[in-house]
């Protein structure tokens, strides 16, 4: 049976087998006719979860396993979903340590992109909060793989991008709070200097920006940064100190249909990113927002990828060093401004230094952005390629659907390691995706 | 905390409708045979809601033993029987063993058992029966007509009961599912808009239990759809292929 496989972005689109796991022994068989590559919950943006010959489902394979009440430690299939981790233990004080931009991944699929948040200088990728990991390996072995237990294999599957083996449970470390809010400061800065002294200070766990990627000269760069902390019982107005993890609940809403490829073009969104940025500039300063609010405002709107219309959009996003990054990043917005097909929102954020094997971070700043899929937004990504390049940046795997080999591996002399280090294991010919056969990794 | 037994523990739609029922605070039992083996489920049950969930071994075609399993205390709050087999309809028409397992383990098995529970929740005086039934029982057809001979038994017998149970305290749910997506179907291509997700017939049978509904169609194109088929005159149903 044919299933679409494709990523959240929609693009590329690929057809191919769909092979629902609900056990070690339905995955060794599955794995006995030809390379296999495990799917969460289908939330990386491009063709790392696809394979057209056959795409394990792990859906099904998400039983919460054991809780550590005293030390927060969650033993979890890989299936599970992230945001049912927060429903089952932000009431008892629980948080995950790490969270991507969306609660709906599953945990298998954080631990294979080895995923980073608003708070990676502080708190690092989910991989330094994992504790072990069970890897079903090329040989039908299942393997525990830790710091200190078989640690080759764990260095290269967190991060490893599925092609390390089929990541079956693990125990992650969760990070009590003490209430379900964060404390918010809204920050406006008009233009990329601005953003980045604020998030030179330091002064939160969590820091984002929104940039309007359409504003062009002195504009160019002008954001609103977003800094976070947990909130204490104190923070809360005194009606919901008795029930700190108590949040209202967000009423969802859904895309009913694609968008028609006429309602995004540079009116619209220059309208809409000036408005966006002039609407929160006014609600600049301090707030205190539910966890939901502050960590997924995009949750709340079902299939919102839908909005790209049909032809489906690609991410952009690439972390440039440190040192590079102030002209780096001019240099990439100034080509973006220009060319005016950026996104609604893109990102910015400070990323601290990352020492996993495979892993996208690295101590600089970190720039996403979606386009809808065209034959000039390629030609623009292309045009960002070199720059990315120029400037020592490498790519997201997670959110990746169209470089090119030749420039990953320029960019990223760690993916030819990483890619030699598999065919020596015996792992490429049994786990592979659409994107790993294409980055030839 | 009220408790809810579920029959057939092990299914994906027998564990969805845990999944509802700890979800509103509800105690779980999951019965089944080699009940030792979900474990693990229990442990996630138990890990997300904080209910408690029991494990009791099953077996839908011990009919011997259905009594005395329908005497153990405590007496459940709520019965879900979420036994079934769907069965290959080709091999087991030219297959009379293949058939009766087919019959007994969609009909006889399930009535029987919620029959013992009947009996006992009508002399105490409350409870909710769910059988878990099938579309196919509304109209035989020849594509899977054993399995859909059987769910129609089973459908009579839970109209029957809750005629009976009326006005005692005890209510009887039925539940026609329609297409689902679960192990059951997976290799069956199944169109989406008709086909619901496990959690949907949870949630549905949890809405049903508190309402205190008598017969759900979780999708409610369903209802139409078997209205549709039963009014279709025999004369020209027999000749169609569906």
């Amino acid at each position: 049976m044919s299933a679409d496989l494709s990523g959240w972005g929609r693009y590329p689109r690929i057809e191919g087998r769909r092979i629902p796991v609900r056990d070690e022994d339905g995955l060794r068989a599955a794995m006995a006719d030809g390379p296999v590559i495990a799917r969460g919950n289908g939330r990386s943006y491009g063709d790392a979860a696809a394979q057209v010959g056959g795409t394990l489902d792990m859906r099904r394979m998400n039983r919460m396993l054991d809780f550590d009440a005293d030390t927060g430690v969650l033993t979890a299939e890989a299936g599970v979903i992230l945001g049912d981790v927060i429903a089952a233990f932000l009431p008892r004080g629980w948080f995950p340590p790490v969270t991507p931009g969306t609660k709906l991944v599953t945990l298998g699929g954080m631990i294979a992109a080895d995923v980073h948040g608003k708070n990676h200088r502080r708190d690092g990728t989910i991989g330094r909060h994992v504790l072990w990991v069970e890897v079903m390996g090329a040989d039908g072995e299942l393997r525990r793989a830790s710091r200190s237990e078989n640690s080759d294999l764990f260095a290269a599957t967190i991060g490893g991008m599925g092609l390390t083996g089929v990541i079956l449970r693990c125990a992650l470390q969760l990070a009590p709070v003490q209430t379900g809010w964060i404390r918010q400061e809204m920050i406006p800065t008009p233009d990329l200097d601005a953003a980045m002294e604020v998030f030179e200070r330091d002064a939160a766990q969590y820091a984002v920006a929104w940039f309007d990627c359409l504003a062009k000269g002195a504009d160019l760069g002008r954001s609103l940064v977003i800094l976070g902390d947990h909130a204490e019982p104190s923070d809360l107005p005194a009606n919901r100190r008795p029930v700190p993890f108590d949040v209202p609940v967000r009423k969802a809403r859904r895309v009913p249909l694609d968008a028609p490829g006429f309602a995004l073009n540079k009116y619209t969104l220059r309208a809409f990113n000036a408005l966006y940025y002039r609407v929160n500039a006014g609600k600049a300063g301090r707030s205190v927002v539910d966890w939901d609010s502050y960590f997924y405002p995009l949750d709340a709107v079902h299939e919102w990828n839908r909005i790209y219309g049909r032809r489906g959009f690609a991410q952009y996003q690439v972390v440039l060093p440190l040192e590079a990054s102030r002209d780096g990043l001019r240099t990439l917005l100034d080509v973006i401004a220009a060319a005016e097909q950026g996104s609604f929102l893109a990102v910015l954020k400070r990323l601290g230094p990352e020492k996993g094997q495979f892993s996208f971070p690295m101590e600089g700043y970190t720039l996403a952005l979606d386009f809808p899929v065209s034959p000039a937004a390629l030609r623009l990504l292309d045009r960002l390629d070199a720059i990315t390049l120029d400037h020592g940046g490498r790519y997201y795997l997670a959110k990746d659907s169209r470089v090119p080999a030749e420039v990953l591996h320029k960019a990223d002399p760690r993916a030819g390691e990483f890619a030699r280090a598999r065919q020596a294991a015996g792992y490429a010919g049994v786990f592979a995706s659409a994107q790993s056969e294409r980055l030839k990794l | 905390m009220s408790q809810v037994m579920i029959l057939g523990g092990r299914s994906d739609m027998a564990l969805a409708c845990a999944h509802a029922f700890a979800g509103a605070g509800h105690d779980i039992v999951l019965a089944a045979r080699r009940s030792e083996t979900l474990g693990p489920e229990k442990a996630d049950i138990e890990l997300r809601y904080g209910v408690t969930v029991g494990l009791r071994d099953f077996d839908a075609l011990d009919v011997d033993g259905h009594e005395d399993f329908a005497a153990a205390d405590p007496l459940p709050d709520i019965v879900i029987c979420a036994v079934g087999r769907m069965g290959e309809q080709d091999a087991d028409q030219d297959d009379v063993a293949a058939s009766v397992a087919v019959m007994r383990s969609n009909y006889e098995g399930p009535a029987a058992i919620l029959g013992a529970y009947a009996t006992r929740m009508e002399a105490r005086g409350t409870g909710t029966i769910v059988g878990i039934s099938s579309v196919a029982g509304d109209r035989g057809r020849a594509t899977n007509y054993i399995y859909g001979s059987a769910k129609a038994g089973f459908t009579a017998f839970l109209s029957g009961m809750r005629n009976r149970l009326t006005g005692t305290g005890v209510h009887v749910v039925t539940v026609k599912p329609g297409f689902v997506a679960t192990q059951m179907t997976e290799h069956m291509d199944l169109p989406e808009r008709l086909t619901a997700q496990p959690a949907e017939v949870g949630a549905a049978i949890l809405k049903a239990v508190d309402k205190g509904q008598n017969v759900i169609y979780v999708r409610g194109v369903w209802r139409l759809i078997m209205g549709i088929i039963r009014s279709i005159p025999e004369a020209i149903f027999k000749k169609m292929s569906i």
